[in-house]
């Protein structure tokens, strides 16, 4: 096992699945990722990210295939792949009644972080989590943001070779997510390998590769560019009074590439935002629809994979015909 | 091993000083619950209250009713006119026994012949209603011996002739508080110890904090005894407490040694946290682990000659009651407290208490594992 290639990878599966009792929840997942990845793990709700991640954190048994993380089996050797990850659960808590400062301390003494090693990263970490003035504040009382960079604090405690981050930034406002992300950046820049799971589209942008999960399968698995490639367009979220009509009037538009209906909300892909807004507007009127809330969104992962699906559907289509 | 135990004890203690409520809760309850069924558990018969139904109206009548008055069972509350009358106190619950005396009593004294006098007992409690018959009877027979003394013309003590004079022993004035608060002591911190560490594991699932364990390196061991151990701390304040009001209140004799029932009251802690921590780690949520405590609890409390005596209980449940580590303390505790026996009589408890106590704590230990479903 000397082979180079071997010792970079330091994910590894094959044919990992998990099945519950009536669900397969993964499905036949093969991965590899490289050490100083930034690994996205991109898929809605239910499409199993969190039960991939609790395999890799050897906290649960696949049902078959297997996975090596750190070069460790995580079924055989779990807790030697335990010394070496940091795990940040989606529904992660803290103890809310231990201050910033315990509950630190409180990962350093488990993780039996020496004095020495303990006194040059409390302060790090509490700095760059910008938690420094915090310190004596029971977890309890700190707001969402800062309760998620704290938990990111305690998961690198013991200054792990990887770091499995399961929906870090859901239900954390904007201003915190750039913050959030920041922090992750300068982790990669010090060689941490990052796998991350996250519902959200453009958080796949600052993944060096990103998978993309559904139903408990990988639909793709490349770099953002090249996901990009086959994500085009961007989105604009509007609420019609005749959703059908508008709709159907909305499809022949110039620049239009995808009309997609929720609810009683009409999403758009359009080539240019800016510049076909008005114009969808204007169209609208003209014919009589009253518009509510036109505006441009960030498209969701929801709204990705179904146009991802659908478009490589029609490539392979096209293909076949013109082949 | 040794520090993360600690670390984990020490995360505990932090949880449970801060809840402050809850910390008062804790050391308010033993003395609460002591006090209540002390009281409310003494089968002791005192100053029972009861009516006089006179129709002799003699000398010798108001003497045996001062008889009567004079011993500290009975307190003669009234004077009833007739059979219905004493019926109905009885029935309404102003007296709970009466004193019958038929006419002619005194007559029949002066007579020397044999007389009959009747004692009505509110049976509705068997166990006070048995005390009474006792104490009534006794406290005629020692009138009658006086009636006889006095016709002879001697006193009794210079006659010779067979005489059985009870001794009881460990408990000489039968009181059932002696017998009760020793009981206590192990019913109690059984309760409270099952009740709080019932929760604590099961506490990190609700929290979803046992997810992030689960990745640390610490063994199962290591969690489950560093939980345990600030509530062996609180639970021995606890048997503390109860001692100091058992010992100064209820006057409960510690007839031996103290340092061996403190020792002994922390192998039993062991062995009681260790159940709760059990359960605690088996079940998945605040309610199941609260059920399952429930559960267990009343068959341990019955189970274990804390109320009802094993011996009289049929052979299924004795067999039964040796898994049941508040059997094995009650032996210990009512031997070391009224009998004062030392190490050597209470073995066999001890080496039960020592096994069960090993056994659950590997068994919950085993049972956390540091897998999710
Ligand atoms: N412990 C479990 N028991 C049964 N079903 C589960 C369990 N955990 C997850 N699932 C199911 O498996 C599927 C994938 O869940 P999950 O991995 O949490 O997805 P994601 O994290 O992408 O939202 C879902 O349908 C979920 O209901
Ligand atoms: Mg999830």
């Amino acid at each position: 096992m000397a082979d180079v290639n071997e010792n970079d990878l330091v994910i590894a599966t094959q044919g990992l699945t998990k099945r519950f009792k009536k669900i397969t929840a993964v499905n036949g997942l093969d991965l590899s990722v490289r050490r100083g990845e930034i690994f996205g793990l991109l898929g809605p709700d239910g499409a199993g990210k969190t039960t991939t991640i609790r395999m890799l954190c050897a906290i649960m048994n696949p049902t078959a295939g297997w996975a090596r993380v750190a070069g460790f089996d995580t079924v055989r050797e779990a807790e030697a792949i335990k010394k070496r990850i940091g795990y940040m659960p989606q529904q992660f808590s803290l103890y809310g009644d231990l201050t910033v400062l315990e509950n630190l301390t409180f990962f350093a003494d488990i993780f039996e972080v020496g004095r020495e090693a303990r006194e040059e990263r409390i302060p790090r970490l509490l700095g760059f989590s910008r938690l420094t003035g915090f310190r004596g504040r029971r977890a309890a009382h700190l707001s969402g943001g800062m309760q998620k960079k704290l938990a990111l604090a305690c998961t690198l405690i013991h200054a792990p070779d990887i770091l499995f981050l399961d929906e870090p930034t859901t239900g954390v406002d904007p201003v915190s997510r750039r913050e959030f992300w920041d922090i992750l950046t300068e982790l990669h820049l010090q060689g941490v390998t990052l796998f991350i799971s996250t519902p959200y589209m453009d958080e796949a942008e600052r993944c060096s590769r990103v998978a993309l999960m559904f139903e408990g399968r990988i639909v793709v698995c490349d770099t953002p560019e090249r996901i990009r490639g086959l994500v085009e367009g961007e989105l604009l979220e509007l609420r019609p009074d005749d959703l059908r009509e508008a709709a159907r009037r909305i499809e022949g538009l110039p620049g239009v590439l995808e009309v997609q209906t929720y609810g009683d909300l009409l999403h758009v892909f359009v080539d240019d935002a800016a510049r076909r807004g008005p114009a969808l507007q204007a169209a609208l009127t003209e014919a009589g629809i009253a518009v509510a809330g036109l505006r441009r969104t960030r498209p969701r992962m929801e709204e990705a994979f179904i146009s991802l699906i659908r478009r490589q559907q029609e490539e392979t289509e096209y293909g076949t015909r013109s082949a | 091993m040794i520090k993360r135990t600690l670390t984990i004890a020490r995360k505990e203690l932090i949880h449970i000083i801060r809840d402050h409520r809850t910390l008062v809760v804790l050391f308010l309850i033993p003395v609460v619950q002591l006090f209540l069924l002390a009281y409310a558990a003494s089968s002791d018969v005192e100053h029972l209250r009861t009516v006089v139904l006179d129709a002799d109206r003699t000398p010798q009548s108001r003497e045996l009713i001062e008889a009567y008055r004079a011993s500290s069972y009975f307190n003669i509350v009234s004077a009833v006119a007739n059979e219905e009358e004493l019926a109905q106190a009885i029935d309404s619950g102003t007296a709970r026994a009466g004193l019958v005396i038929p006419p002619g009593y005194g007559a029949d004294v002066i007579a020397g012949r044999t007389v009959h006098i009747a004692f009505v007992i509110d049976g509705s409690d068997p166990v006070i209603a048995q005390t009474a018959f006792a104490a009534a009877q006794s406290v005629g027979q020692i009138h009658g011996v006086r009636i006889i003394e006095r016709r002879l013309g001697i006193a009794t003590e210079q006659m010779s002739f067979l005489e059985v004079q009870p001794r009881v022993w460990y408990n000489p004035a039968m009181k059932s508080v002696n017998f009760m608060v020793p009981a206590l002591i192990a019913a109690i911190v059984f309760v409270l110890t099952m009740v709080m560490t019932g929760l604590t594991i099961v506490q990190e699932r609700e929290w979803g904090t046992i997810e992030q364990l689960m990745v640390t390196p610490i063994r199962p061991a290591e969690l489950v005894a560093g939980k345990v151990m600030p509530y062996v701390m609180i639970s021995f304040i606890q048997i503390l407490e109860i001692l100091v009001f058992g010992v100064f209140w209820f006057r409960v004799p510690i007839n031996g040694s103290v340092a061996l029932l403190l020792g002994l009251s922390a192998l039993f802690l062991v062995t009681s946290l260790g159940l709760g921590i059990f359960i605690s780690s088996v079940a998945s949520t605040f309610h199941q682990a609260m059920f399952v405590v429930a559960f267990i609890l009343l068959p341990a409390l019955f189970l274990s000659g804390f109320i009802y005596p094993l011996d009289a209980m049929p052979l299924p449940l004795q067999l039964i009651s040796y898994l049941n580590p508040l059997r094995y303390m009650l032996v210990i505790v009512r031997g070391i407290m009224l009998k004062g026996v030392g190490l050597e009589v209470l073995m066999e408890q001890v080496i039960a208490l020592v096994v069960f106590g090993v056994a659950i704590m590997t068994f919950a230990a085993t049972r956390f594992r540091k897998r999710l479903g």
